[in-house]
C-alpha cells in the first residue's frame, strides 16, 4: 500500500507541444517547488522548440495565492522575452474573485475562458492585441 | 460572546509540503462548516499566504485551527504562530507591495482582505502569531446573544 508520504515531493508538470504552442495543464494542489520547476521547464522548452505561444490551463487549480500568481506572471514575462505569448486559460470564478479582493490583479497576464479560446487567441495575432507581425509567420 | 468549540487540529509548518496539508485541511474544515465555494477559496488562499509567511519569515511554526460559534453563526479560526524574528514595523508589513523576501508583498495585507477578522501579535526576537477568523455566510454582529455550539 502506498501512502501520501511515499510520493516523490516534486512530480514535474508535463509540457505538451501542439504545433507552435506549448500546452501545460495544472491540476490539484501545486507544490511550490513544482511551480518553480515548471517555470524553468517552460522557459527552456520555448528556447529549444521555438514555440511562439504558451497556454497554461488552470481550470483544475482550486486556489491561486500570491506565490502561484507570481510564478504565472514570471512565466509570461520570460516567455515574452523569448518572443512567445502566454495565455492563462480556465481560471475558476472563485479564484478570480479571490485574486481581485486580495489586490492581485496580474495586469500583464492574458487570459481566456478555456483552452480552446486560448489557442484561438494565439492563432490569430489580430485578436490578441499584438500589433507587430511576427517574423516567420504568415 | 463567542464560544470556542475547542482546538480541532494543530498542523506543523516546516516545509512547503506542509503548505499543501494546510490548504487541504482548511478547505475540508471550511466545507464541513458550510462555507460556500467563494468563502472557502478566500479562506484557503489567506491560509496559504499566512502559512508561507510562517515558513519563510518565521522559520517555521504551526497552525492551530478552532471552530467558533456566535449565535447561530459558525466560523473557523486559524492561528499561525512562529518563534521567528518577529515584525518590528507592523504597519509597514501590512502595506501592499512591502516585502522583505521575494514575494509580491501581498501576503499579510492580501490575507487580511480575504477574512472577516484579522489580528496580529508580534514581538521582535520572540515571534509572531497571526489569527484570522471567517464565518460561514454573514459574520455575526457584536452583541448577538450567545448560544452553545
Amino acid at each position: 500500500m502506498t501512502d501520501e508520504f511515499s510520493r516523490p515531493p516534486v512530480a514535474p508538470v508535463p509540457v505538451l507541444r501542439l504545433g507552435d504552442v506549448l500546452l501545460v495543464t495544472l491540476q490539484g494542489d501545486l507544490h511550490d517547488s513544482t511551480a518553480e520547476q515548471l517555470q524553468q521547464d517552460i522557459t527552456e522548452r520555448i528556447g529549444s522548440s521555438g514555440a511562439t505561444g504558451v497556454v497554461i490551463d488552470i481550470s483544475g487549480i482550486e486556489i491561486v495565492d500570491s506565490f502561484l500568481g507570481r510564478v504565472l506572471a514570471e512565466i509570461a514575462a520570460k516567455a515574452g522575452l523569448l518572443a512567445a505569448r502566454t495565455v492563462v486559460a480556465g481560471m475558476r470564478p472563485a479564484v478570480a474573485i479571490t485574486l481581485v479582493e486580495m489586490g492581485l490583479t496580474l495586469p500583464g497576464l492574458r487570459t481566456a475562458l478555456n483552452t480552446e479560446a486560448a489557442l484561438h487567441l494565439l492563432g490569430d495575432p489580430a485578436r490578441s492585441g499584438s500589433a507587430v507581425p511576427r517574423p516567420g509567420r504568415r | 460572546m463567542e464560544a470556542a468549540a475547542g482546538v480541532d487540529a494543530r498542523l506543523p509548518i516546516r516545509s512547503d509540503l506542509d503548505l499543501v496539508w494546510v490548504r487541504q485541511h482548511v478547505r475540508q474544515a471550511a466545507a464541513r462548516l458550510g462555507f460556500g465555494l467563494v468563502e472557502q477559496t478566500k479562506l484557503v488562499t489567506a491560509a496559504s499566504e499566512l502559512a508561507r509567511n510562517t515558513l519563510v519569515y518565521g522559520g517555521g511554526g504551526q497552525l492551530t485551527t478552532t471552530r467558533v460559534a456566535h449565535g447561530r453563526a459558525q466560523g473557523l479560526r486559524l492561528a499561525f504562530s512562529d518563534r521567528g524574528p518577529g515584525i518590528a514595523d507592523l504597519e509597514q508589513a501590512l502595506r501592499d507591495g512591502y516585502t522583505s523576501g521575494d514575494g509580491l508583498g501581498m501576503g499579510l495585507g492580501g490575507a487580511r482582505r480575504l477574512v472577516h477578522q484579522f489580528a496580529i501579535d508580534s514581538t521582535p526576537g520572540v515571534g509572531t502569531t497571526v489569527t484570522v477568523t471567517s464565518w460561514a455566510g454573514r459574520p455575526p454582529r457584536p452583541g448577538h446573544p450567545r448560544e452553545e455550539w
